[in-house]
């Protein structure tokens, strides 16, 4: 059992008001909210110890370092990595995609095949094409059923010796889809393709151990679970990293330079070229070690409630319809009424005070399957709780009076 | 009517209203009994493309005035554009070009036209001056 009003605590902005009324938080699919413990941590940094890392002897610099190095080892240790060098600091999961992408155009040739899901974020989109637009590799789509769920036989047709690499979230940011990431793993291994996984939805909800999974590749970003925005990381098996060749040129990423000749840093300085976020990763560490706290089995039972609670209330409001109606999902309730525009729903349920995102969700195709403009979004966090799914509920039906 | 006085108009319309559920089913009614734009003007090139919703804004000149006729999808969009539209068409091109929106922040609606919202109200207005410019040269 979680004891709520001690979690709620933890969140100064959770005390705030919108629009004068107290604030209904549901937009942590977007960004999570940060705890007094992680806001600290941040304050405790550019108060004391605010140094550049990796190359002062004095004090400070040896403290940032230090403590920066410290949250490589919470994050390593959270993800189950093998070693500490298979993190690489990143700004967030849209660079830690970019990166491999990059780094694969110098493995790729022309005929290769990349599969990607259909429950994809832009971001998850656009490097790909880019990267097939580049090396002539072919983008492969594992399409997803009326429920939001990817149709895994497809996947089994796709698969072949010609393809390299796969890519899904782990979780979908539209629908809170789960989807079968252990199957999707095993079955690309048997051909021989890497497998790199999106865990930015998955992260606030589940501990994923990439060991146990044996995924190639998994990323994520601090701001999803409880940590600042800015910084994020990438998980890659050592023989993958060795294999990719560095994303940027810069300080911290050479071992010798010359002007003929530039010796690469080893893992995981190599990717980790210029200054980096130093008191975003510690903070990231701090969030980390705070989910912890909470325990992540109590938090996905929790979570779970909130959802089933949330969607038993809103399918009884006639014309409301729900996307996103997977077996397994997470705490996340995509819906419209029936002739209603979200944005027109989402203005008033600001005015109420009730954060929810609306729109396409930076996920065009699932919108397009749906033929549907966009979705209200309400995405569920452990600091929630049961009365403000009832303001949720009780603004939805106010909109619908209102609008209809 | 000239523009100042549409503006006074509705700031005082609005004055009436005693919290935002008032002003916006004022403007929800509005969105829903207008017929703003003819369907043969609904079109691709007319379109202004917000992230959250979508506006269509058609301009002709009658006798040295602008008609605007405009629409959304989403409905409180479509009630901020009838204001709008109330406030700019039927005007002359000079005298679009020197109005400014501010009487919007008087009527409590100025989320709704922060450039950031994204709901293509913004684009709208840019569009509404670019037409100005336009017959205003054609004009001279």
């Amino acid at each position: 059992m979680l004891d709520l009003k001690k979690i709620r605590a933890d969140f100064p902005i959770l005390k705030r008001e919108v629009n004068g009324k107290p604030l209904v938080y549901f937009d942590n699919a977007a960004t999570s909210q940060t705890p007094q413990q992680v806001i600290d941590v941040i304050i405790d940094y550019y108060s004391n110890y605010n140094a550049n890392i990796h190359r002062g002897v004095h004090a400070l610099s040896q403290e940032a370092t230090d403590k920066y190095e410290a949250a490589r080892h919470t994050i390593q240790k959270h993800f189950n990595a093998k070693h500490a060098h298979e993190i690489i600091y990143t700004s967030g999961t849209t660079h830690s995609i970019n990166l491999i992408a990059n780094g694969f155009a110098s493995l790729l040739k022309k005929g290769d095949e990349i599969i990607v899901s259909a429950l994809e974020h832009h971001s998850n989109i656009v490097p790909w094409q880019m990267l097939c637009e580049k090396t002539g590799a072919i983008l492969k789509v594992i399409p997803m059923n009326q429920d939001g769920e990817l149709v895994m036989h497809e996947y089994d047709n796709l698969l072949n010796e010609n393809t390299k690499l796969v890519f899904t979230n782990h979780i979908s940011n539209a629908l809170g889809t789960i989807n079968p990431i252990e199957e999707i793993i095993n079955k690309a291994h048997q051909v021989g393709a890497a497998v790199l996984i999106d865990g930015a939805q998955a992260c606030p909800h589940v501990k994923p151990d990439v060991q146990d999974l044996d995924v190639d590749f998994y990323v994520a970003s601090a701001h999803k679970m409880c940590g600042p925005t800015g910084v994020g990381m990438l998980y890659g098996k050592e023989e993958w990293l060795n294999k990719l060749p560095p994303y940027q040129g810069g300080g911290e990423m050479i071992a010798e330079v010359s002007f003929t000749k530039t010796t690469y840093a080893g893992l995981p300085h190599k990717f980790e070229a210029g200054t980096p976020n130093i008191c975003g990763g510690i903070a990231f560490g701090a969030a980390i070690d705070y989910m912890n706290t909470i325990g992540f089995d109590a938090i996905a039972k929790y979570e779970h409630e909130l959802l089933e609670y949330a969607t038993k209330a809103l399918i009884e409001i006639e014309g409301l319809k729900i996307y996103g109606t997977a077996n397994n999902k997470t705490s996340v309730v995509s819906f419209n009424l029936e002739g209603i525009h979200p944005y027109d729903v989402g203005t008033i349920l600001d005015k109420l005070g009730i954060a929810v995102r609306t729109g396409h969700h930076c996920a065009q195709p699932i919108m397009d399957f749906f033929k549907i403009p966009g979705t209200v979004r309400a995405s569920f966090a452990f600091y929630n709780t049961k009365e403000e799914i009832d303001a949720l509920v009780s603004g939805v039906k106010k909109a619908k009076m209102m609008l209809s | 009517m000239n523009i100042q006085e549409i503006q006074n108009e509705i700031i005082e319309e609005f004055s009436m209203f005693e919290d935002w559920e008032e002003r916006y089913q004022y403007m929800i009614d509005l969105g829903k009994t207008l017929p703003l734009i003819e369907a043969q003007y609904k079109t691709e090139d007319n379109i202004i493309k917000g992230c959250q919703s979508k506006v269509w804004v058609h301009a002709e000149l009658k006798e040295d005035k602008i008609a605007f006729t405009a629409d959304s999808d989403a409905i409180i969009t479509k009630g901020i554009i009838a204001i709008l539209i109330r406030v700019f068409s039927n005007q002359h091109p000079a005298a679009i070009l020197e109005a400014n929106t501010d009487f919007i922040d008087q009527i409590g609606l100025k989320e709704h036209l922060s450039p950031t919202r994204a709901n293509g109200l913004v684009s709208m207005i840019k569009q509404l001056k670019l037409y100005a410019i336009a017959y205003q040269t054609q004009l001279n």
